[in-house]
């Protein structure tokens, strides 16, 4: 089973304090530390074990400046056998429409019998690649997915639904599968397949090796152009608590005990 | 007369609340741009759905067929993109759920529409379609302009929109269905729900819900205990439940549970709305941070902005102290 597995190299942004950037576009990167998108650090494993299971191939690709190389490596440490980085500076300003066009450029040449990424990415959430790609392709999708069996030509799914609930669908392949968070247990990098993974090939490709035109990517190829980015408007402040851990907690048990809780 | 399409999403027989929030910011726009409203109801025993949708809209566009009994985005695509090439709407609104993103992004490239997803508001600003949608996990927001186009697609974030009843007395028009060949790429097999774990995070009273900020398996006693100290239970963001930390059904959140309880203690959660939309009914709400720009203060009645890892210890003893006992 030959998979490409699509990443992005993102900014870790849960537990940061964000800057707006002064072109009010976009965030402050510097002083971030960038890695995998989670979810398709979890794209990744599934991949991987696929192919330890069935055999065949792995192919990393990602689409961003010489930097996401870091983000490859990582995947080719942990298994894949290839990676393809997809760089351009036309490519930027590109929304999840525009990055589909792109991946599906340099992918319909490849050899694959699956196609799997994260349902979104943690910087943008457009949570729209994946299917798009399909589309492209010609091929069958589905997202959201939380387990993945494969059998005689089609993949039986797990997709997560709301409130907990899950649904089994049947997927004919080749196919894209967008992952969901939780679907595996990353495993961790050795120090070896660190160091054998620098020495492994990151092919690098541009604008018109893949065939496409300026038209085709950044804003003027994109659905969506960001005019302002903002901190979103507050519509309720909590009140703030100050002092030491003791003291914020005293207040803090003060209030509980005024409920009738402790 | 233009339209602006609203699809129904269902399941299990039940309409889902995204269609009525949708609904109501839907009319919204079809009144500043004179477009009439209609809702698109696919699936196949669903009569009774169309009268209760008829009291939202102008339109019920009803397609009926086995084949689009549960959802299916290769039958939906199939059949929506029918009517919206027949009717080419100013605008379809399609639920930023599950549902909705396995659906949307297809059926927009299929009829090279633009499409904006996740949209927490959206407005005409002459014939432009100006949308605003969270990026990095909700800490920011974009206003963003979407390619001009004769009719777009959006998906709506839940709950981005409060629901509200109109008074309308819509026609139901039934269309034939078009899904005449069969569906091939993709079947639905069945619901499945993950075994109960043994404790109702919905019953509690007080719940100490953890997130990201937890940093480590090993720091998990140490919130069990606080929890227990208070006579409550602990809840959790989607990563602890990733991780494997916490069983499934301790997950508060879209994709978890719901919880109202008397105070929630929010320890290193951010604050993306998937979690937020799980507890911010709940009576009191406390949250401890480090980042003073969480979007968890927002909607907290409390705010501590600190280390949870020095907060915890000492509210802990301060608890016991209380009761009475010994740490």
């Amino acid at each position: 089973m030959d998979i490409v597995v699509c990443v992005k190299h993102v900014p870790e942004t849960a537990e940061a304090e964000l800057k707006i950037a002064a072109s009010g576009k976009a965030i402050e990167k510097t002083g971030l530390v960038f890695d995998i998108n989670e979810w398709d650090d979890y794209a990744l494993e599934e991949a991987v074990r696929i192919k330890e299971k069935l055999g065949g191939t792995v192919t990393a690709i990602t689409i961003g400046p010489e930097d996401s190389d870091s983000t490859l490596r990582k995947c080719l440490a942990r298994g894949a056998d290839k990676a393809i980085r997809l760089t351009d500076m036309k490519f930027e300003g590109s929304d999840g429409y525009a990055i589909a066009k792109i991946l599906h450029s340099a992918i319909k040449d490849l050899p694959f019998d699956l196609i799997l990424g994260g349902a979104l990415a943690g910087d943008d959430g457009y949570t729209m690649v994946g299917p798009i790609l399909a589309e492209m392709l010609g091929i069958s999708h589905s997202t959201m997915v939380k387990k993945i069996e494969l059998d005689d030509g089609v993949a039986k799914v797990n997709r997560e639904l709301e409130g907990g609930l899950e649904e089994m669908v049947e997927v004919k392949l080749p196919a894209v599968l967008t992952v969901q968070t939780g679907i595996n247990e990353p495993r961790y990098v050795s120090i070896m397949g660190i160091r054998k993974a620098m020495q492994k090939e990151i092919k690098a490709l541009g604008l018109t090796d893949i065939g496409l035109s300026e038209n085709d990517v950044g804003e003027t190829g994109s659905w969506i152009k960001i005019e302002k980015m903002f901190v979103p408007p507050v519509e309720k402040q909590a009140e703030f608590i100050k002092g030491t851990p003791e003291e914020v907690a005293t207040k803090i048990t003060e209030i509980i005990k005024s409920r009738g809780l402790i | 007369m233009r339209e602006i399409f609203v699809l129904a999403e269902h399941r299990q027989g039940q309409i889902r609340d995204i269609t009525f929030e949708m609904l109501t910011k839907g009319r919204e726009l079809a009144e500043k741009t004179n477009a009439d409203l209609t809702v698109v109801l696919l699936g196949k025993d669903v009569k009774e759905h169309a009268k209760s949708l008829s009291e939202y809209a102008k339109k019920v566009l009803l397609i009926k067929d086995t084949k689009l009994e549960n959802f299916n985005s290769e039958a939906y695509q199939k059949a929506l993109s029918n009517l919206i090439n027949e009717h080419k709407p100013l605008l379809t609104m399609i639920g930023h759920t599950s549902f909705g993103v396995d659906l949307a992004p297809s059926l927009a490239a299929a009829l090279n529409l633009p499409l904006a997803t996740d949209c927490i508001d959206l407005e005409f600003e002459s014939e432009m379609l100006v949308i605003t949608r969270q990026m990095y996990g909700g800490k920011v927001n974009i206003r963003a302009t979407v390619r001009k186009s004769e009719s777009y697609i959006v998906t709506v974030r839940q709950a981005a929109f409060a629901a509200q009843k109109p008074d309308m007395n819509g026609e139901i028009i039934q269309v034939p269905s078009p899904l005449s060949e069969e569906i091939t790429k993709k079947r639905f097999i069945k619901y499945v729900l993950p075994p109960p774990s043994g404790v109702d995070i919905t019953a509690a009273d007080v719940l100490v819900g953890i997130g990201r900020g937890i940093k480590e398996e090993n720091n998990m006693p140490m919130v069990e205990e606080l929890a227990k100290s208070l006579g409550g239970v602990l809840a959790c963001s989607r990563p602890i439940v990733d991780k494997g930390w916490l069983p499934s059904d301790r997950q508060v959140g879209t994709s978890g549970k719901t919880v109202k309880p008397k105070v929630y203690i929010a320890l290193g959660i951010s604050g993306a709305f998937q979690h937020v939309l799980g507890m911010k009914n709940s009576d009191l709400i406390i949250a401890v941070n480090k980042d003073p720009n969480a979007p968890i203060f927002s909607f907290a009645d409390y705010g501590i902005v600190d280390d949870l890892f020095k907060v915890v210890p000492a509210l802990k003893g301060k608890v016991y102290e209380l009761k009475g006992q010994k740490a």
